[in-house]
């Protein structure tokens, strides 16, 4: 990636309730980068978003845009726009007034001796440039509609123009296809792609969607409660997560307790398995993750271990089989169905162990004793509230 | 489901029936015709002579709307501001806020505008305190007149005040009920944009707080058009206004019913026009106050 464009330095903040909501957070933004802040609701996403904007000031630490700390720089002296929430278009001004809102006010510019001065695009220029951003977004023909008569993914697409129409070296999306349904956030992840990559300037994406993340993303954060998890490409995260909370947010993992015996040598149920790690200390306890669908099942005499299946769900492409091995419950996807009661194998490859260091969130993820009851939640509100005790589940 | 609702509505209808429609058609009967002597006594005939004959009232008219409009101008100066920075303060201020504003209403409009009289008066609190203050002999030196009291009762300015005074709440409440309903994030956004707070004002708040302000401006300005008692005690006479010239013909010696139902549905018809216009800004969200 090219140049380093925004730099968070030791960013906490603490509200007025004394709620600390950022930790100490140190991160850098590329130019031209598509980056997305990922965790789950409350971790302090929209927040970090906001001290980006300029909507709050951080209570310590320094926000460096182009080498310049912007701690007091206002929002609207900032070179960044925001795509809201809940997109906060102006329900007063049609779909053509809401874009050229940032166009029509004068901006300070320097004048051919150095001297400041207010600039004030032409009529022309301003409608040039709103029919083109319109055209970016696929709202060509809307210039007239009122912001009401506008479906959620065509507001989007307002929001999305408004903002970029300032020709800003930032764009910061908060949750922008939270409000979508299915189909419509598939369709605008591939859209927003395109965007970025036409603008060629700097995304900031939030989301609690971990699909999303990795699908759109050349770099994704991973946070949780105020505090950065981890930083990576969506593949460094999906193969090789920091943590156990890494490791359960992104896609599914059983993750067991092992002891690294030597380099390249894991320990779990007693038994020794070949795998690609190494660098830990001899017989040093570790949070082994294995994915879901780098299991193989075998007959149960050629199985490394063996157990029972106690669940099968059918998933279109795949089975989801919960199989009980000496009691602790792994989710294994695969294509063959295996009977509930039948007696199985396992067979996994050294590259489908990944060992991580134990953390705070060791033997709080990556079990599935709880997952059939996950399907009747719906159902049955009182195993939810229990459940949201026990474990801090992706939301 | 339609029946029910009906059926809902229905003590509604009747209310609207005793209280607004009846009275408004015995108002235009009245406007329509004149007591005649005949050999049985008095009679009514039709006869569009109240309205012709309302031209010699002009003045009066002129003088309700233009008061009126001052008044109203003035509340907006005064209210808007008020009202804004209220809605941007905390909840505990906004509280104190409204019960300072609330607290003159509990008391009877009648009174107010008495007490308004005794600190107006040539020789009422103000005046005294001018006295006191060396006030009315500096202007004395400074003009070379020589007066003992400022004339301040029975003036245009004591009606305006008056009408100002009272009315300002019903100015106030609707706007600030507006702005604090106001989506700040629509703040933020624009601020996002470019804009300044100057301009995220004239660009986002003015715009979004119109149907505030129509709503205020209509409960202002309809009262004061056609009040009587302000202009009475703080005009003094000097400044008759509508609503002194009808109560005249009902209750006062002018004695004739027929004229003043006339001029109350002429003046009825300015107004409603005046609100017609103001709606067509506020996009109809100030309808509701005048029903
Ligand atoms: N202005 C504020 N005052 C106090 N607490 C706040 C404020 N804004 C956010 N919070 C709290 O900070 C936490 C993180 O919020 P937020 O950044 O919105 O999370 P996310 O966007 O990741 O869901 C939440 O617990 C929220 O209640
Ligand atoms: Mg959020």
């Amino acid at each position: 990636m090219s140049k380093e464009l925004i730099r968070l330095k030791d960013v906490s903040m603490t509200f007025d309730d004394g709620v600390t909501v950022l930790h100490d957070i140190n991160i850098y933004f590329n130019d031209k980068e598509f980056l997305t802040l990922l965790g789950p609701s409350g971790c302090g996403k929209t927040t970090m978003l906001r001290i980006i904007g300029g909507f709050q000031t951080p209570s310590s630490g320094d926000v460096i845009f182009d080498g310049v700390r912007i701690n007091d720089v206002p929002p609207y002296r900032r070179q960044v726009n925001t795509v809201f929430q809940k997109y906060a278009l102006f329900p007063h001004l049609n779909v053509y007034e809401n874009v050229a809102f940032g166009l029509r006010i004068p901006r300070e510019g320097t004048d051919s001796n150095g001297k400041k001065e207010k600039v004030k695009l032409s009529r022309e220029e301003i409608d040039a440039r709103v029919r083109e951003m319109l055209e970016v977004v696929s709202l060509k023909g809307f210039e007239h509609r009122s912001i009401a008569s506008l479906s959620g993914g065509q507001q989007q697409r307002v929001a999305i123009a408004r903002a970029l129409v300032n020709r800003p070296k930032v764009l910061l999306l908060d949750e922008p296809l939270g409000a979508l349904d299915m189909r419509l956030r598939k369709d605008m992840q591939q859209e927003l792609k395109r965007i970025q990559q036409q603008m060629g300037i700097t995304f900031i994406n939030v989301t609690h969607d971990q699909e999303e993340a990795l699908a759109m993303s050349d770099t994704v954060v991973v946070m949780n409660e105020g505090v950065i998890q981890q930083i990576g490409t969506p593949e460094d995260i999906y193969n090789e997560p920091k943590n156990a909370f890494v490791a359960d947010f992104i896609g599914e993992s059983n993750i067991v307790d092992g002891i690294m015996r030597e380099d390249r040598v894991v320990e779990i149920f007693n038994r020794r398995f070949a795998c690609l790690d190494g660098g830990f200390g001899k017989d040093e306890p570790v949070d082994v993750v294995i994915r879901p669908e780098d299991v193989d099942i075998v007959s149960e005499a050629e199985g490394q271990l063996k157990g029972a299946v106690t669940s099968v769900t059918f998933k279109g492409v795949h089975y989801d089989t919960i199989v009980d091995f000496y009691g602790f419950k792994w989710l294994i996807q695969t294509t063959d169905y295996c009977p509930v009661g039948s007696h199985i194998g396992i067979k996994i490859d050294p590259d489908g162990f990944h060992v991580m260091k134990k953390s705070k969130y060791s033997g709080m993820f990556g079990d599935y004793s709880s997952y059939s009851e996950e399907y009747d939640e719906i159902n049955d509100p009182t195993l939810l509230e229990a459940e949201e005790e026990g474990n801090d589940d992706e939301d | 489901m339609k029946t029910k609702r009906a059926w809902f509505a229905f003590p509604y209808m009747i209310w609207m029936a005793l209280f607004v429609v009846i009275p408004i058609v015995i108002m235009l009967v009245y406007s329509l015709t004149v007591d005649t002597e005949t050999a049985a006594g008095t009679a009514l005939e039709a006869s569009f002579e109240n309205y012709t004959g309302m031209a010699l009232y002009m003045s009066v008219f002129g003088r309700s709307f233009w008061l009126a409009l001052i008044a109203t101008i003035i509340c907006l100066l005064i209210g808007y501001p008020v009202a804004y920075l209220m809605s941007r303060e905390g909840p505990g201020f906004q509280r104190l806020a409204m019960a300072l504003i609330m607290l003159p209403m509990w008391m009877n409009f009648l009174l107010r505008t008495y007490s308004w009289m005794a600190i107006l008066e040539n020789n009422g609190l103000l005046n005294q305190l001018f006295q006191k203050l060396g006030v009315i002999a500096l202007y004395n030196r400074l003009t070379g007149s020589n007066i003992d009291h400022f004339q301040m009762i029975r003036t245009s300015g004591a009606v305006v005040l008056g009408m100002v005074y009272n009315y300002l709440p019903f100015m106030i409440l609707p706007i600030y009920t507006v702005l604090t309903k106001l989506d700040v994030r629509l703040i933020e956004a624009a601020q996002d944009l470019g804009a300044n707070s100057v301009t995220v004002f004239r660009r986002v708040i003015l715009p979004l707080s119109v149907s505030g302000i129509v709503s205020g401006v209509t409960m202002v300005f309809v009262p004061s058009v056609s009040t009587f008692a302000i202009s009475r005690l703080l005009g003094g006479g000097t400044q008759m206004m509508l609503g002194d010239l009808i109560e005249n013909q009902f209750l006062g010696g002018a004695y004739n019913p027929h004229l003043g139902a006339a001029i109350s549905m002429v003046m009825m018809v300015i107004v409603v026009i005046c609100m017609l216009v103001m709606n067509h800004f506020g996009d109809g969200e100030g309808e509701a106050v005048m029903l």
